[in-house]
């Protein structure tokens, strides 16, 4: 098979197991992606990273999830005029990471569409944030972005957003409509750009983690726990089994925390207000228990390198048991009541569809893939320390309409409260943290978590010690998000709300 | 024209008026008791229009003299329309002026002011807004027609406080064509002021909404002028649906004074009885798709023929 040939010579990669390196010349780099696309990989991940005063100026880096591993593949590039080749027609949603990285490195690949991404009007098309901090201008320009038009009798444009009439996060949707039938929509991000992975080059490597768990706060876990894997793959740290199975636990509770507050939101975006009333009380609980057993309610410093900065007596794990199987056992009646409510269902079943073959060619991941029948979950295709152990089921569904996610929401829960409940009964005993050492072994880590969402990347590179170089946190958000433009189609307009939420995307992550 | 009509007249209106917005504020409270959460005070819509009150007016820069007159010409509407409905008493002055067909028209007027204003502004929700309830409206109004002509067939008469008089005073019978349109009258309700199934009053996503599309141009006093309104419209639907199906209580002229005394209590009673039940159906039921919405109104059309059919049929 041709890709064993690639395996075979990559390089262990530091931080994520059963991962590789592969540096390849340019006239390979499409070879990879083909060969990958073929054995039925994803792109996960693309990004561009600049080396001032070096040879060669800057690396083009994508990340395959694929055999249950990961594959980066490494392109130099030496001119950074040069364009490299693009992997859009194998992965769709390789354009906006490619955009990004133009946007953020001004390493272009030769993809047609050169429309900025990221960069709004805030710096100028010739300033790139991770090469040299842009000036911050006197008045911002106006931010003139040419969106597709469809032309024809009795089409029209709505424009929604960036502000909503609601508290929620800035996005800007173009719809193309006849009547309230959606013909296209077309995203605009980037609004929450707020240059986290500048930042990260100004913070000390063992402190990144930090910001690592904000980069998209209902992930903090999954982020915090992709960096320090990263992180300790690099400077080869032994992380405690005790710290270990908290660290599957704060992942899991984070889960369950998602899970429930988007089901109730789900229910309210169909009217159907009971539902947000139910699960925002059963959210709280878990919270506050979260909140009165690992002492943060939201676990946003539970990982840090090493290990954790939370413990667990054996009392408080009794108690965080029990909050679990009762919420378990609620999340059992609602289920009940939202399939048996006939107007819930009939808003939920068949709006946006995604089928699996579309969600296949376009590379949907994460919780909204498992609905639409792509039955892969890294807890399960590659599970990491102490998945090894406690093994969790994979929640899958093929209808791939808003349903199919919310089913595998309610699957998940309960999955997780499982899991969870599991690693608490068998919590071992020891050290809470291993000493992370200053030197750093292999300059480039890469870890991989599956957070509620999807597989989180966060790649990190340093090349002085203590120093982060550049530092790439990928959420599942960027390929999600252009899937929406397809799961509206042909949809009406005001179930719009409906569908997105169902995908419950992060602006922040995907901004940075 | 005796001091008592004067009398009954005005309090009629200052009824309205004053309770209206107490009675959104019952249904609201009721939703929040039967989804378990902390219900807020019944008179949290006097705190919102008084805020609103306070509040500087600030208009989109294209706004015709129609943005700004909608409001007062919707909130005039709704006055005049509780002036002719026999909410405590029969005995109306004013009502001798427009009789229950008027009244749907009357109802009408506020709608297509809304919507115009709406659209004024040219954004895409207004319009949006507009449409969908124009959507409904074309669909509600003939339902809420057959429902009146049925009550009208039974009592001989299109004036409202006629009919509430006549069903209050003939011997108690049971009428199985007023069943049926009561029902249809509680689904033209339910479309009519906004509420879920067909439209969600308390909803953020601005791509679903019917009725609060259509407001998100109005700020300050248009805006509670607006909002009060909508308050009126609920409280002149509820009393249009007391006059028509029980009517018992209403002071009627031969009554007195002691008549008028004794409805207003009832009224209280009516309204909070009516307000739970909304506020169990709107608990019970989810938002339906827009597509649904003429399926919705279309039971409501057919079972007001339904009702119709009985009494030509069964002559009650």
């Amino acid at each position: 098979m041709a890709l064993t040939r690639w395996w075979s010579r990559g390089e262990r990669l530091a931080g994520k197991p059963s991962g590789a390196l592969l540096a390849v010349e340019p006239q390979e780099w499409l070879g990879v992606a083909t060969d990958v696309a073929a054995a039925g990989g994803q792109l996960l991940a693309l990004w561009a990273t600049r080396y001032p005063d070096c040879s060669p100026a800057a690396l083009v880096r994508a990340a395959y999830l694929v055999d249950g591993g990961l594959l980066v593949a490494q392109l130099p590039v030496a001119d950074p005029a040069h364009r490299y080749r693009g992997l859009q027609e194998l992965y769709p949603a390789a354009a906006r990471m490619q955009r990004a990285a133009a946007d953020l490195t001004g390493i272009l690949s030769d993809a047609a569409d050169r429309r900025p991404w990221l960069r709004h009007a805030a710096w100028a098309p010739d300033q790139h944030p991770l090469s040299a901090p842009p000036p911050i201008p006197a008045a911002p320009a106006v931010d003139d972005y040419a969106f597709v038009r469809v032309e024809g009798e009795g089409v029209h444009e709505i424009a929604v957003g960036p502000v909503h009439a609601g508290i929620i996060e800035p996005g800007h949707f173009r719809f193309s409509v006849v009547g309230e039938k959606v013909l296209k929509l077309e995203e605009r991000l980037g609004y929450v750009h707020k240059g986290i992975e500048r930042r990260f080059t100004e913070l000390p490597l063992l402190d990144g983690h930090r910001l690592a768990a904000r980069v998209s706060g209902d992930s903090a876990v999954a982020y915090a726990w992709a960096y320090c894997q990263a992180l300790e793959g690099m400077t080869g740290t032994a992380v405690p089994p005790r710290a270990l199975w908290l660290r599957a636990l704060c992942l899991e509770l984070e889960r369950v925390q998602n899970h429930l507050g988007d089901l109730g939101a789900l229910g309210n975006d169909a009217g159907f207000a009971f539902g947000l009333a139910q699960f925002s009380r059963l959210k709280e609980e878990l919270t506050r228990a979260i909140g009165a057993t690992l002492g943060q309610r939201y676990l946003l410093d539970a990982v840090v390198p090493g290990g954790v900065a939370v413990d667990l007596q054996d009392q408080a794990a009794r108690t965080l048991a029990v909050v679990l199987a009762r919420t378990s056992s609620r999340v059992r009646e609602l289920h009940a009541i939202y399939d048996d409510h006939a107007g819930v269902r009939d808003r939920f079943a068949g709006a946006g569809r995604v089928e699996p073959e579309l969600a296949q060619r376009l590379g949907l991941i994460g919780l909204a893939g498992r609905a639409s029948g792509q039955g892969s979950d890294l807890r399960v295709d590659s599970p990491w320390p102490p998945y090894h152990v406690i093994t969790p089921k994979l929640c899958m569904r093929r209808d791939g309409d808003v349903a199919a996610r919310v089913a595998v929401r309610f699957d998940e829960v309960e999955e997780s409260c499982r899991l969870a409940r599991a690693l608490l009964s068998e919590l071992p005993g020891g050290a809470l943290a291993a000493p992370v050492p200053a030197a750093v072994a292999a300059p480039l880590g890469v870890g991989v978590i599956e957070g509620w969402r999807g597989p989180v990347l966060v790649a990190l590179e340093s090349r002085e010690p203590g120093r982060i170089h550049r530092c790439h946190a990928h959420d599942p958000s960027w390929q999600n998000w252009p899937v929406i433009e397809h799961a509206v189609m042909g949809n009406i307009v005001p179930d719009f709300p409906l569908i997105n939420k169902s995908f419950n995307l992060s602006y922040s992550g995907h901004d940075l | 024209m005796t001091p008592l009509r004067i009398v009954t007249q005005l309090l009629e209106i200052a009824a309205a008026l004053i309770a209206a917005p107490a009675f959104l504020g019952w249904v609201n409270q009721c939703r929040a008791w039967l989804q378990n959460r902390r219900a807020p005070s019944v008179l949290q819509p006097y705190y919102g229009l008084r805020k609103l009150f306070g509040k500087d007016v600030i208009l989109a820069e294209n706004a015709s003299a129609l943005f700004r007159f909608a409001p007062y010409a919707v909130f005039g509407t709704m006055v005049a329309a509780a002036a002719i409905i026999p909410s405590m008493g029969t005995g109306l002055p004013l009502s001798t002026a427009a009789d229950a067909i008027a009244l749907v028209g009357l109802l009408a007027t506020a709608r297509v002011f809304v919507s115009l204003a709406a659209m004024d502004v040219g954004t895409a929700f207004g319009t949006l807004g507009a449409r969908r309830e124009m959507m409904v409206g074309f669909l509600a109004e003939p339902a809420l027609l057959m429902v009146l002509f049925v009550a009208a067939m039974i009592s001989h008469t299109t004036s409202l406080p006629l009919i509430a008089e006549g069903l209050t005073t003939r011997a108690l019978a049971l009428y199985p064509s007023l069943a049926f349109t009561a029902v249809a009258f509680t689904l033209v309700l339910l479309a009519e002021n906004a509420r879920i199934p067909v439209d969600n009053p308390a909803t953020h996503l601005e791509l679903t909404m019917i009725h609060e599309a259509m407001l998100l141009e109005y700020s300050g006093r248009h805006l509670a002028m607006m909002e009060w309104a909508a308050a009126l419209k609920l409280f002149n639907y509820a009393c249009i649906g007391f006059a028509l199906f029980i009517p018992w209580g209403t002071g009627t002229e031969a009554g007195g004074p002691a008549a008028l005394m004794l409805a207003a209590p009832l009224l209280a009673l009516k309204l909070a009885v009516a307000g739970a039940g909304l506020a169990v159906v709107e608990t019970l039921s989810a938002k339906l798709r827009v597509f649904r919405a003429p399926e919705f109104l279309a039971t409501a059309f057919l079972l007001a023929v339904l009702g119709l059919l009985v009494y030509l049929l069964l002559g009650a």
